[in-house]
């Protein structure tokens, strides 16, 4: 079976690579990019620990062929951070033990950023129902909404 | 070792804080490594061919085309996986799972797996697996398997705990029974009974991550496995016990893992791929798909329950009994057992009986789930318990209050109680402001209590002091939500030390002596104790080269505050010296400073907690939402207390998804028809409310700073609690769970008609 | 000399006493006796016991001292998640 070339923008950097017809985003990006970051968790797009941006809005990477990617602008978890400098998402994150295992945090996060970067006040009702779509089985998910909430008011200037 | 683990009350500084957890950066920024995140040079991709049929012959088996294949490395049977296992069931048990030996006994049972170069063509192999099956009849449902007519699973099974043995095999594995009194007599003496059958439906632990391993065996008999377990010392010896392996040549390494809950205790996929390491020459990565994982790994009983309690008129239980059948798989387990033990565990009973049924089945093997079957049997009998205050006309926690178990209550599996803590945490619901909140229409409250026993267990742990006075701690208890934070806490406490001078790491098989699994809520517990253990040795150590250091008997040297110090006023003009001073020195005083310490960690102590739920109850559609959920549960002393609030509520959202939704759906075929997060609900975000909790603090007299296990209890009461919620809400008794919509809206139904 | 429990499943292997008396002040000297006394325990006392003193589980520590007059079972090791 012959390759397609793709060339992408991944965390702001270019990128070539060569995958089948066939090949998931999630599969690029673990497999021949080394982005690990983006979990498997269904391979079906029910439990969003795959959940990377493309142009703005949140995709299960398990849903999205990497020929897709062409001429496309995907975020993953490894570029939330901007060097040293975490996301405020991902620092309150780890301040509200929003995480026990940990496998489905990238997830939430880039989902949780995409909310934040179209609704900056998100209610807690809307934050719910915009990461309805990333499953954990750790939390119950309480420490994971206020995490979203608190990082909400400190993007916005407030005292968390 | 001679280290003493009783309480003493002190006052902590570390203990009890919030700090934040040494893996946090790296879980957020993606860079953790769980099970499928490692590879190897050369790493081969392994697939797994699965039985299509829940109970078959497997008269043929052909791979030959399958390894004729371009890129096929290796396929791998049964035969591959030769029986080591020496008379040992439960350990057959695990091999015939691993790997079908003469009959597939499931939809998912793994018949052969194939090593190839990479995924497509490991697939592409699977498909040219010949397997020629005779179908034989199946039977999924416990009851079901339990009639004089159903199909055997087992011909060489005869049921276990009767008199006179059975001379017929029969599904019903083990029958157990436990209980104090005479029943008939208290049920003579009641002035109330409620009688009532119960089912639950069988769910998974549901992990968000799949299993996944990377095994690589090497041509000198050495091997490695790198692989998401809640034990890995465990699966070390599980693995080289059925590969016929060295022990000490098997290095396994825990990644971080993806959620475990008791699912993760046994080895599934591991052992297969070693044996495709081994045949191909080459190291295999095994992850199964969210598929596999439902139809072949590790769900929990589906239950069938009967229970009748008797009160007199002032409330108090005059006799409680109940009847228990739990399907455990193909493979007997203790399943049953452990509900008929855990059953009445809350209560003082004069009169108490339970039995308890493990029946095998044409499912999954079932593993254990976070309390493995007390949630089934706590819903039984606390649904129970809700319908007998509503005939006596009482307040449901109070009737509770009333009849809870105390220190001195003979409990209903046998033993007398120490101090326990079901009363304190039944009057704090009686007094929280939860309890006494107005409902509006169409809504419900309901409580219920939960009871499980904790472990303790195997342990070990290094603590080395660096040359800066940090500190490297090494457990070998796997972290699955926190424990390297709440054990840094507690080796800085026991020091005197500073929090972020800590680094905790899980260390794997060959850096570090046996440990137990992390299960049974022994985690923080067992590895605290070894760290205070270890920390205590290296105090040892430092006082001494502290002695040396000033040239004084080190008799004379007490540790106090983190620092060495000088005894009497004859040293008054020696300063004290920190940790970080005395390591300084430490090449020229003896030279590394480590503290070690194995020891095995008994007296982990019973453990309670009382749930409080509001519901509201579409009449229209039957569906339920939870609208308020508390959660109280003593935890003894909690070390970091937000991950003991996290125990709680996840433990919390499991249970609420078992009562609601969760199942496994079979077809008449015996096949599972919802193998995937989409039709198997687990609760969303949107399907909960924040979950309130209130952490009880009565010290264990068995852990020098109190600790209790806090992991599993919180998912015994849920199940209950939702139900009778749910019960008082629509005014009929919900007796079968999940209450899915179309379960609430038959029982409206058959209400009104 | 204290009394041991025996859970259901051990009671035939022990000429079906559930209640055994046993001169022994650790639970590794009960289980020995145990042991001596009904050969047939031996393979449960292996791998599958618990034992239980005055309310509290020891599953590992086999050098646990038996107060005189305390309640002791055996109880069958526990799985957990």
């Amino acid at each position: 079976m012959s390759s397609i070339a793709v060339s992408t923008t991944i965390n702001g950097d270019d990128v070539e690579y060569l995958c089948q017809a066939d090949e998931t985003l999630l599969d690029v990006l673990r497999n021949r990019l080394g982005l690990m970051g983006s979990k498997e968790g269904c391979g079906t797009g029910d439990c969003g620990a795959c959940s990377t941006i493309m142009d703005g809005r949140v995709v299960c990477s398990c849903l999205v062929l990497g020929a897709e990617a062409q001429g496309r602008s995907i975020e993953t978890i490894e570029g939330m951070a901007n060097g040293s400098e975490l996301h405020p998402l991902q620092t309150k994150f780890i301040e509200h033990a929003a995480l026990q295992c940990g496998i489905c945090t990238p997830g939430f996060l880039m989902a949780a950023k995409a909310l934040l970067d179209v609704n900056p006040e998100p209610t807690e009702e809307e934050i719910r129902f915009w990461l309805a779509g990333n499953l954990c089985r750790c939390t119950g998910y309480d420490k994971i909404v206020r995490a979203v909430q608190a990082a909400a008011a400190e993007m916005r200037g407030e005292a968390a | 070792m001679s280290f003493d683990a009783a309480y003493q009350s002190q006052k902590l500084k570390s203990v009890g804080t919030r700090p934040l957890r040494p893996d946090g950066v790296d879980k957020v920024t993606g860079r953790a490594r769980y099970g499928a995140d490692f590879n190897m040079p050369g790493q081969l991709v392994a697939r797994v061919l699965r039985s299509p049929h829940a109970h078959a012959r497997i008269v043929r088996m052909d791979t030959g085309a399958a390894e004729a294949l371009k890129g096929v490395k290796a396929v791998v049977t049964a035969a591959d996986l030769p029986d080591l296992t020496n008379g040992d069931a439960e350990l057959f048990a695990v091999l015939d799972n691993c790997m079908a030996r003469t009959k597939a006994l499931y939809d998912g049972h793994a018949v052969a797996a194939v090593a190839a170069i990479d995924e497509r063509t490991a697939k592409q192999a699977l498909k040219l697996i010949e397997v020629e099956y005779e179908i034989l009849p199946h039977v999924v449902d416990v009851d079901a398997a339990m009639v004089a007519d159903a199909p055997i699973l087992n011909d060489e099974l005869f049921t276990g705990g009767v008199d006179p043995k059975p001379d017929t095999p029969s599904n019903v594995a083990n029958r157990a029974e436990f209980g104090h009194g005479d029943v008939d007599a208290g049920f003579a003496e009641a002035d109330f009974i409620v009688e009532r059958s119960y089912k639950t439906e069988q769910t998974h632990q549901g992990y968000i991550e799949p299993h996944a391993c990377v095994a690589s065996c090497n041509p000198d008999g050495t091997a490695e496995l790198w692989v998401c377990t809640q034990g890995h010392f465990v699966f070390r010896q599980n693995c080289a016990d059925l590969l016929g392996l060295e022990v000490s040549k098997l290095r396994v390494t825990s990644s971080e893992i993806g959620g475990g809950f008791g699912g993760k205790t046994h080895v599934w996929a591991e052992p297969v791929a070693l044996a495709l390491s081994r045949k191909a020459g080459r190291p295999v990565k095994l992850v199964m798909s969210r598929d596999e994982v439902f139809r072949a790994s590790g769900p929990t009983s589906a239950t069938s329950i009967d229970v009748k309690i008797g009160a007199k008129a002032d409330g108090k239980i005059t006799a409680a009994m109940a009847t228990l059948r739990y399907s455990s798989g193909p493979y007997p387990g203790m399943w049953a057992e452990l509900g008929a033990m855990t059953s009445f565990a809350c209560y003082d009973l004069e009169n108490v009986k339970t039995v308890g049924f493990e029946v095998i089945v044409n499912r999954p093997k079932v593993a254990a789930y976070r309390a493995p079957s007390a949630p089934m049997a706590a819903f039984a009998v606390e649904s129970a318990i809700d319908e007998l205050a509503q005939k006596l006309g009482v307040n449901a926690v109070e009737l509770r209050i009333k009849n809870a178990a105390r220190e001195g209550t003979k409990s209903s599996y046998g033993p007398v109680y120490g101090p326990i803590g079901i009363g304190p945490t039944l009057e704090a619901a009686q007094s929280h402001p939860h309890m006494s909140a107005p409902l509006g229409k169409n809504q419900g409250r309901g409580m219920a209590c939960g009871f499980w026993f904790n472990f303790g267990g195997q342990t070990c742990s290094d603590l080395n002091v660096n040359a800066d006075g940090t500190v490297a701690l090494a457990v070998g208890t796997v972290d699955v939500g926190g424990s390297r934070a709440s054990l840094s806490l507690i080796a800085a406490e026991e020091l005197g030390i500073d929090y972020k001078d800590v680094k905790a790491v899980v260390a794997d098989t060959a850096t570090l002596g046996y440990n137990d699994m992390t299960d049974g809520s022994r985690g923080t517990f067992s590895s605290s104790m070894a760290t205070i253990s270890a920390a205590r040795n290296a105090i040892a150590i430092m006082r001494a080269r502290a002695a040396l250091t000033w040239d004084i008997p080190v008799e004379d040297v007490y540790w106090e505050d983190g620092h060495a110090k000088a005894a009497g006023t004859k040293y008054g003009n020696l300063s004290p010296l920190s940790v970080r001073d005395i390591a300084a020195e430490s090449g020229n005083t003896g030279g590394p400073i480590a503290g070690h310490s194995e020891l095995v960690a008994d007296g982990a102590g019973v453990s309670f907690a009382t749930h409080i739920c509001d519901v509201e109850v579409d009449p229209e559609t039957g569906a339920t939402s939870i609208i308020r959920y508390t959660v109280i549960q003593d935890a003894g002393k909690a070390v970091h207390p937000s991950y003991v609030e996290g125990q709680y509520q996840g433990g919390a959202a499991q249970g609420i998804g078992w009562a609601l939704n969760e199942e496994y759906i079979y077809g008449a075929d015996g096949r599972l028809q919802n193998s995937g997060f989409l039709d198997y609900r687990i609760p969303v975000c949107s399907d909960l409310p924040m979950i309130d909790t209130q952490i009880l603090e009565i010290p264990n007299p068995n852990h020098p700073y109190g600790v209790r296990g806090v992991g599993e209890t919180s998912i015994v009461p849920p199940l209950a609690a939702t139900a009778n919620a749910v019960s008082n809400a629509v005014g009929v008794r919900m007796s079968h769970i999940p209450m899915s919509p179309p379960r609430i809206l038959a029982a409206l139904n058959a209400e009104r008609d | 000399m204290v009394d041991v429990t025996l859970w259901g499943g051990l009671v035939p292997l022990a000429d079906d006493q559930k209640t055994l008396s046993i001169e022994a002040d650790t639970i590794r000297e009960l289980l020995r006796k145990l042991q001596e006394r009904y050969p047939a325990l031996s393979g449960p006392i292996k791998n599958e016991v618990a034992v239980v003193i005055d309310g509290v589980i020891y599953r590992n520590d086999w050098s646990q001292r038996i107060p005189e007059g305390a309640e002791v079972f055996l109880m069958r090791r526990l799985a957990g998640g």
